[in-house]
């Protein structure tokens, strides 16, 4: 393992002490908590919360800020945050019209926010949740968890944060959080495995020829492996998988996020993102905005997910909003 | 703190030791960070039962470990634990000393703690897989009129074969339940957790003689 660190069991802590020393101005930490909210404190908004394990950076904290989120929770690397943690970010941004959890589907992530929105309600503190479940890579079975939450999520920040701003009260932030999760969908691709710090040693190995297909983002195996394939053929799977569970028509608007892993050049993301215009444009389908870059990582894992928002007029709206965040910013 | 704590201690060092171990198991079919979480809980764990205050009271060293379990691990398996520690405090809420229908009280409050918080069942391939099967086996011999010590080997014969069981089963449950079929084969790493904690207090108890 090669990796710019002190301790392995340091990285947590020093990484959120260098993002607060980027963006002073959008974000502070929560004294002796892994809990990042904005600098200029708790709103009277409804308030979002997120988080979950680190190593997907610039998730969570980079999109603390204005239209996005209020709180960002970073647990362990890979391992959802503790309750404890998720209680003190509830607490320090409920500006007293209510927060709202955002989770994504990952059992230890569910449990975890489920305990902390027990001990807020316990207070008192207005609450609700919603589960993201973006990942189509999953079966759709009846004896599954059901799908994974992964980069769709992004979009539940962006949008549910830009209702928040405009005055929107919980249900209705709710409603959009919830709208946005029913009509997001991605799936995502490795090249290379990536190495969680205090282990040391990569999570998974692909040959050189491999890839893996619809792995989770936290390096867990995904559905199957096969050769590695061209970026057109590689783009064409997944959005085949992604319109087979949600049909999108011609004349339809969507928003695109073509998000690197961590370990894939930018240059590889436009060559990807070419053939996603090239396929929605063949088929009538508007963009009313793309994203290509790293949102969601998986530390310095290889490869990409691909996440389409289907539009309408309510949420083409919101995702046009403007945004203030270190990792988003929109005017 | 009396044996319980140095129980416990012991517990907690058997996890530790296994870290690499667990995690293993868990890169096959999860998301390799089993053996790493339970290793940080219970490093933090052992910690406070060394260091803690003379407590003896059995339900207040059962919350201490439950909090510390659920402030320490994330991922699923903090929130399942340390549950089952809290539960188990509840019937043991005022005892000094764990006797044979205490201890089954426990073992009982502790699984359907993991139960509720889990929303899962036998067969799903969890630790619910080992530690159901240890649950049954321990009534049984305590109904038989046997010692602790015996209830515990039989706990633990029972766990080793839902480990073995887990290899045979899919998951439905968890991370690996995304992998599908994909998790036939492998041992559940909770399940491995869950009986290698009953084998350090089993050994615990055959080393020590005496009720814990």
């Amino acid at each position: 393992m090669k990796k710019i660190m002190n301790v392995p069991e340091q990285v947590v802590e020093e990484m959120l002490e260098g993002m607060v020393a980027a963006h002073p101005q959008y974000v502070k930490r929560l004294p002796g908590f892994d809990v990042l909210v904005r600098a200029g404190g708790a709103t009277e908004k409804v308030a979002l919360v997120s988080g979950g394990g680190s190593g997907h950076e610039p998730a969570h904290g980079g999109f603390v800020g204005k239209g996005m989120l209020d709180g960002a929770v970073a647990g362990a690397v890979f391992t959802s945050p503790t309750p404890d943690q998720i209680y003190e970010a509830i607490k320090a941004v409920n500006g007293g019209k209510g927060v709202l959890l955002v989770i994504k589907n990952y059992t230890g992530d569910v449990l975890n926010f489920e305990m902390a929105a027990e001990l807020a309600e316990a207070d008192g503190i207005q609450l609700d949740k919603v589960i993201v479940d973006d990942d189509v890579a999953v079966e759709n079975s009846t004896w599954t968890t059901g799908r994974r939450g992964i980069a769709g999520t992004l979009f539940v920040h962006k949008l549910a944060g830009a209702k928040a701003e405009t005055g929107g009260n919980l249900a209705e932030v709710k409603g959009v959080a919830a709208k946005v999760i029913a009509n997001v969908r991605s799936m995502g691709m490795a090249l290379a495995p990536c190495t969680v710090p205090a282990a040391g040693k990569p999570s998974f190995v692909l040959d050189e020829n491999e890839m893996e297909i619809g792995m989770g983002i936290h390096g867990e195996p995904g559905t199957h492996r096969e050769a590695i394939r061209s970026a057109d053929e590689i783009v064409m799977h997944l959005l085949d998988k992604i319109f087979a569970d949600m049909p999108v028509q011609s004349g339809e608007e969507v928003a695109v996020l073509v998000n690197g892993l961590g370990g894939t050049p930018l240059m590889e993301l436009y060559v990807a993102n070419r053939k996603v215009a090239e396929i929605l444009a063949a088929k009538g389908i508007q963009v009313a905005k793309t994203f290509v870059g790293n949102y969601m990582t998986s530390l310095e894992m290889a490869g990409l997910s691909v996440s389409v928002l289907k539009l309408d007029e309510e949420l083409k709206s919101l995702l046009l909003a403007p945004a203030d965040t270190p990792a988003w910013v929109q005017f | 703190m009396g044996d319980l704590a140095a129980a416990l201690i012991a517990v907690g060092e058997a996890i530790i030791k296994n870290k690499q171990y667990l995690t293993d198991l868990d890169s096959a079919i999860g998301d390799g960070d089993h053996g790493l979480n339970m290793a940080r809980g219970f490093e933090a764990v052992v910690v406070k039962l060394k260091t803690g205050t003379m407590i003896q009271e059995v339900g207040a060293i059962m919350k201490l470990v439950g909090m510390t379990l659920i402030s320490t691990v994330g991922g699923a398996s903090g929130p399942l634990y340390g549950t089952a520690f809290l539960r188990a405090a509840v019937p043991s809420a005022g005892k000094e000393v764990i006797d044979g229908q205490t201890a089954l009280l426990m073992f009982q409050a502790a699984i359907k703690g993991i139960k509720d918080r889990g929303k899962a069942s036998r067969g799903e391939k969890t630790m619910l897989d080992a530690l159901e099967p240890a649950q049954d086996a321990f009534q049984k011999t305590f109904e038989a009129g046997k010692s602790l010590p015996e209830c515990l080997h039989a706990a633990c014969d029972a766990a080793q074969q839902g480990i073995e069981f887990t290899k045979t089963i899919i998951a439905t449950k968890g991370r690996a339940s995304y992998l599908g079929e994909r998790s036939l084969g492998h041992q559940d790493p909770g399940a491995t957790s869950s009986f290698i904690m009953l084998q350090a207090l089993t050994q615990f108890c055959d080393g020590s003689k005496e009720a814990v």
